[in-house]
C-alpha cells in the first residue's frame, strides 16, 4: 500500500514539475508547418510565396505603419520602434535564432503586429507569405 | 526505515530541489516587503516619502519581460491601481497599438501592479499617463527643466524616462543621478 502511494506520490510531483516549465521551443520550419495546416483548409489557399511575404510586409495597408516601419526594410537588422524608439532585434531567424521557435509568442505578435497594419487579424496564408519571406533573408 | 525507502526519500529530496530552483525566479514572492522597506526607504525619494520603492526588490518576470516589450518597465508604482486596472483592460488599444496579452499572463501581470501600485497617488478618473500626475508636472515644469530639452530628439516624449533618468528601469528616479542628454 505504502509503495503504491509513495509512487504515486512521486508521479504527482513530476507531473506537477513539467507543468511548471514553459512551452517546448520549436523551430521556424515547425511554425510553418503549424500554419501551414491552418492554411490548407481554407478557401483559395495556395502554396506559401516569399514574394507575396515580402510585398505584405513592406508596404501600408490600413494604417500608417507597414511591419517595415519597425522591422526595416531589411528584416536581418536590427529595427526600432516607431513611436518610442526602442530597438527590436533582427526578426529574421538567419539573423536572430531565438525567432519564431516559440508558437505563443509567433501568436501574441501576429495578433498585436497584423491589428496595427491591417486593422485586422492576418490570415494563415498571409502568415504563412510572411514567415517564407522571413525565411529566405538572409544574414 | 528500509533501504528502499532512504532510496524513495533521496529521489523525492532530488527531485523536489531541482524544481525549486527552476520555480524561484519565476513564483518568487515578497510579502515581508512593506516591513522590510517601511524604514529604509522613508525619505529616500526627495519630497514623495512613498515609504516602499517604486518597484518592489522582488519583481515579477513575466512583467519584466512584457511590459519591456516596446518601452521600458514603468514601476507598479507610478500609477494608481485604478490605472493599473484600467491599462491592462484596454491593452488592445495601447496609446495607437495593440499591446494585448492572453488571458493568463494579463491577469498575473495586472495582480502584481495592482499589489505594488502607488500609495500615495489616489486618482478617481484612473489616468493612464504617468505625466499626468501633479507630481510629475511639478517636478517637470519650466522652472525645473528648460523647455528646449523636451525638444531634443534623443528625449522625444516624457513617455522615454530613461533619456534623462538612467536608473528608470530600476524604479529610480533619484534626482541626484538625473543626466540631460546633450
Amino acid at each position: 500500500m505504502f509503495h503504491l502511494f509513495r509512487a504515486s506520490g512521486l508521479a504527482l510531483v513530476a507531473v506537477a514539475g513539467l507543468a511548471a516549465q514553459p512551452a517546448f521551443a520549436e523551430t521556424p520550419g515547425e511554425i510553418q508547418a503549424s500554419i501551414q495546416q491552418e492554411a490548407a483548409g481554407t478557401p483559395g489557399f495556395q502554396e506559401f510565396s516569399a514574394a507575396r511575404g515580402e510585398s505584405l510586409f513592406k508596404s501600408k495597408h490600413a494604417n500608417d505603419w507597414s511591419c517595415a516601419s519597425c522591422h526595416t526594410d531589411n528584416p536581418a537588422a536590427p529595427g526600432k520602434h516607431a513611436k518610442t524608439g526602442k530597438v527590436i532585434d533582427p526578426l529574421a531567424p538567419s539573423a536572430n535564432a531565438g525567432r519564431f521557435t516559440s508558437p505563443k509568442k509567433v501568436a501574441k505578435w501576429f495578433k498585436r503586429n497584423c491589428n496595427d497594419v491591417l486593422d485586422r487579424v492576418c490570415t494563415p496564408q498571409e502568415k504563412g507569405d510572411v514567415l517564407a519571406y522571413l525565411l529566405t533573408v538572409k544574414k | 526505515m528500509s533501504i528502499k525507502d532512504q532510496k524513495f526519500f533521496r529521489i523525492l529530496a532530488v527531485t523536489l530541489l531541482a524544481m525549486s530552483v527552476t520555480m524561484t525566479a519565476a513564483q518568487a514572492d515578497d510579502d515581508d516587503r512593506d516591513e522590510k522597506y517601511g524604514g529604509k526607504y522613508s525619505g529616500k525619494y526627495g519630497g514623495e516619502n512613498r515609504g516602499k520603492p517604486l518597484l518592489p526588490a522582488q519583481t515579477n518576470a513575466k512583467f519584466q519581460q512584457e511590459c519591456s516589450s516596446c518601452h521600458i518597465a514603468y514601476a507598479p508604482g507610478l500609477l494608481p491601481a485604478k490605472s493599473w486596472r484600467r491599462m491592462m483592460a484596454g491593452l488592445d488599444q495601447h496609446f495607437g497599438s495593440d499591446a494585448s496579452l492572453d488571458a493568463e499572463d494579463s491577469r498575473e501581470i495586472t495582480a502584481f501592479l495592482v499589489k505594488n501600485a502607488s500609495n500615495r497617488w489616489s486618482a478617481p478618473t484612473a489616468p493612464l499617463r504617468i505625466s499626468e500626475s501633479a507630481w510629475f508636472k511639478r517636478q517637470h515644469d519650466a522652472h525645473e527643466i528648460n523647455p528646449a530639452v523636451w525638444k531634443n530628439p534623443k528625449v522625444k516624449s516624457p513617455a522615454n524616462c530613461s533619456a534623462c533618468h538612467p536608473q528608470a528601469e530600476r524604479g529610480d528616479f533619484n534626482e541626484h543621478d538625473i543626466r540631460m542628454p546633450r
